[in-house]
């Protein structure tokens, strides 16, 4: 038997987390920065206004800092996956692979190739040039988002694929299938349209400064107009994909849901309940899962499956069956997931001996029990539940912010249309820290997604504690550390370096 | 394409050239940005990569065969002292 070191498999999990974590502060902002700078140069190029040409270098220069900071920093996830996650990476190489590949094309060609125009074309190219290579920018940025997300997404729902028991890898037989996933499709939508939500609140932090500390007063409020038209809209479509995200979540991962919401005992016209969760509370027994809580009658029945009379399965019915609803139990699903994998090693072992009637016979069985291979590594049923209150407070978080935005920016923009935007004193502190909410609230957003699909690193099919290397905790204990040194030393350049910019203004000119 | 100027290839390719040329030159903030992405590209690759972060299955298997039954092994080791056919 192997002997898997759980505090290794913590500390590689905690590892990808940290560096995951840091590379999502950059990346939003590229996403939504990109598109906003691609905005206000429109305005430039339309009106030829050259205030609007002065806003748009003073974005763009931020912009070029995040990007700069910014830049490979998901690499060294890669790092870890050929380190850390070795059987992961093996299994999964011939499904990431080709996602993976395209985007480093796109970043390369649409995003290297239109960035040297957009910072040093200025009086270089034509108006109507520089503009478009922007727009190519922000547009380059978000596609090569595309692939990654649907490599997040087949995590969560494989599909478009098959396991090749010769080669331990999970092979691809439908792109398709893999990039019009449900789950990567409705992941991409919710997260880019985050991040143009969470690059419109840092424009309204930023611009709120200038108007409280009383500088650059014109551009503040320009800036603010077209941050709070794009942040309405992108708020807007967030709590639309949000939903949309939430029923894929139904249907492909009811533990999932099951945890962000709190829900042990699954009911018909489920209501939503939220509150503060009992931490007593186990899998299987009668105590409330909830301390204290507020209750919407119907709406987790209508939010997961689209009718307010149906079946939302919780926790309980998950782990340990039900019969009546058709749910088949996790103790069931570990018994074939051993019986799967037990006809793999004897595949092996026949494949071996060179004994082909044997192997055979020994793959038509896998394959009988495949889809539950990875309950076979479970030790015990309750091991399929992951730690509820993570998900669940992180999901409450991200819903109540969310649900601020859209107004926030509501009120700013009716102040700012209206004229008196200065004269709201009140207003401005809360702009000035709603950049820190949409980081918050982005953060808590992944980890609703990668703590909720816990134990798995594929769903169903892989747990996290099967995917890592083999490896002595200590190694990932040194690397987590110089991470979080190097990381935090990229956030305060990033940090300094901006916010000297930002004191500077706009007479900065463009990013030379 | 429409870089000023632009009227043959070999022009446009000079022409390329200049504007990368006297981007880089013309850099302030720039400079400072460079610097920390070589620094920071030199940490990951040359640093981190080398020492800290080698791929385990490249490092010890030759070929995908070996890699591929090393992980095999891996995944069904459970299974296989307890083999009930």
């Amino acid at each position: 038997m192997v002997d898997i070191d759980l505090s290794m498999v913590n500390w590689a999990r905690a590892q990808f987390a940290l560096t995951a974590m840091y590379h999502w502060i950059f990346v939003p902002l590229t996403l939504g920065l990109s598109f906003l700078c691609a905005f206000f140069e429109s305005i430039y190029v339309r009106t030829g206004d050259k205030q609007w040409r002065a806003i748009t270098k003073f974005w763009m220069t931020l912009f070029g800092i995040n990007f700069a900071i910014g830049v490979a920093t998901g690499i060294i996830l890669e790092f870890e996956f050929g380190t850390n996650w070795s059987n992961y990476s093996w299994i999964v190489g011939d499904i990431f692979g080709a996602p993976l590949a395209i985007e480093g094309i796109f970043a390369f060609f649409l995003e290297a190739t239109f960035f040297a125009v957009m910072f040093f074309g200025w009086h270089r190219v034509s108006k109507g040039f520089h503009l478009f290579s922007t727009w190519m920018v922000a547009i380059g940025s978000n596609l090569s988002a595309v692939w990654i997300l649907v490599a997040n997404g087949w995590m969560q729902n494989p599909v478009g694929m098959i396991f090749n028991p010769e080669t331990a890898r999970f092979e691809m037989n439908s792109f398709s299938e893999v990039v019009f996933n449900p789950v990567a499709v409705s992941k991409f939508v919710h997260t880019s349209s985050s991040g143009f939500l969470f690059a419109s609140l840092f424009v309204l932090t930023i611009s709120c400064w200038y108007l409280i500390k009383g500088r650059h007063i014109q551009m503040a409020k320009k800036s603010i107009v077209v941050a709070s038209v794009f942040g309405l809209l992108s708020s807007s479509f967030v709590a639309f994909t949000g939903d949309e995200s939430a029923y894929e979540v139904a249907q492909k991962q009811p533990m999932k849901l099951a945890a962000i919401e709190g829900l042990y005992k699954g009911q018909t016209k489920a209501p939503i309940e939220a509150g503060i969760l009992n931490h007593d509370k186990k899998p299987g027994d009668d105590q409330d899962p909830f301390i204290v809580k507020v209750k919407i009658p119907f709406l987790l029945s209508l939010l997961a499956n689209r009718s307010l009379n149906s079946f939302v399965p919780g926790i309980d019915d998950l782990v340990y069956g039900n019969k009546e609803q058709n749910i088949e139990g996790v103790a069931s699903k570990i018994n074939k997931g051993k019986a799967a994998i037990n006809d793999l090693a004897l595949f092996k072992q026949a494949r071996k001996e060179k004994n082909s009637q044997k192997a055979d016979l020994a793959l038509a069985d896998f394959r009988k029990n495949q889809e539950y291979m990875g309950y076979g590594y479970l030790n015990t049923p309750e091991e399929a539940v992951p730690p509820v209150a993570i998900p669940y407070y992180a999901f409450h978080i991200m819903v109540t912010l969310g649900s601020f935005f859209p107004v926030l920016f509501a009120v700013f923009l009716f102040y700012a249309v209206k004229g008196s935007l200065t004269q709201q004193k009140w207003l401005l502190p809360i702009g000035l820290i709603s950049g820190l909410l949409g980081l918050i609230a982005q953060q808590s957003g992944w980890v609703v997604a990668e703590v909720g699909r816990q134990p798995w690193a594929i769903n169903g099919l892989l747990p996290v504690k099967m995917a890592t290397t083999n490896l002595s905790a200590v190694n990932v204990q040194i690397t987590f550390f110089m991470f979080l040194g190097l990381f935090t030393i990229l956030l305060a350049a990033e940090i300094t370096i901006m916010l000297k910019q930002i004191s500077i203004g706009p007479e900065g000119g463009s990013l030379k | 394409m429409t870089f000023k100027n632009y009227t043959t290839p070999i022009k446009s390719i000079h022409t390329i050239y200049t504007f990368y040329r006297d981007g880089f030159r013309g850099m302030v903030l720039g400079k400072k940005l460079w610097t920390i992405i070589l620094i920071k590209l030199f940490v990951m690759f040359v640093v981190l990569k080398l020492f800290f972060f080698p791929n385990y299955l490249n490092k010890n298997f030759q070929t995908d065969e070996e890699k591929g039954n090393f992980v095999l092994e891996q995944i069904t080791a459970n299974a296989s002292k307890s083999q009930s056919k």
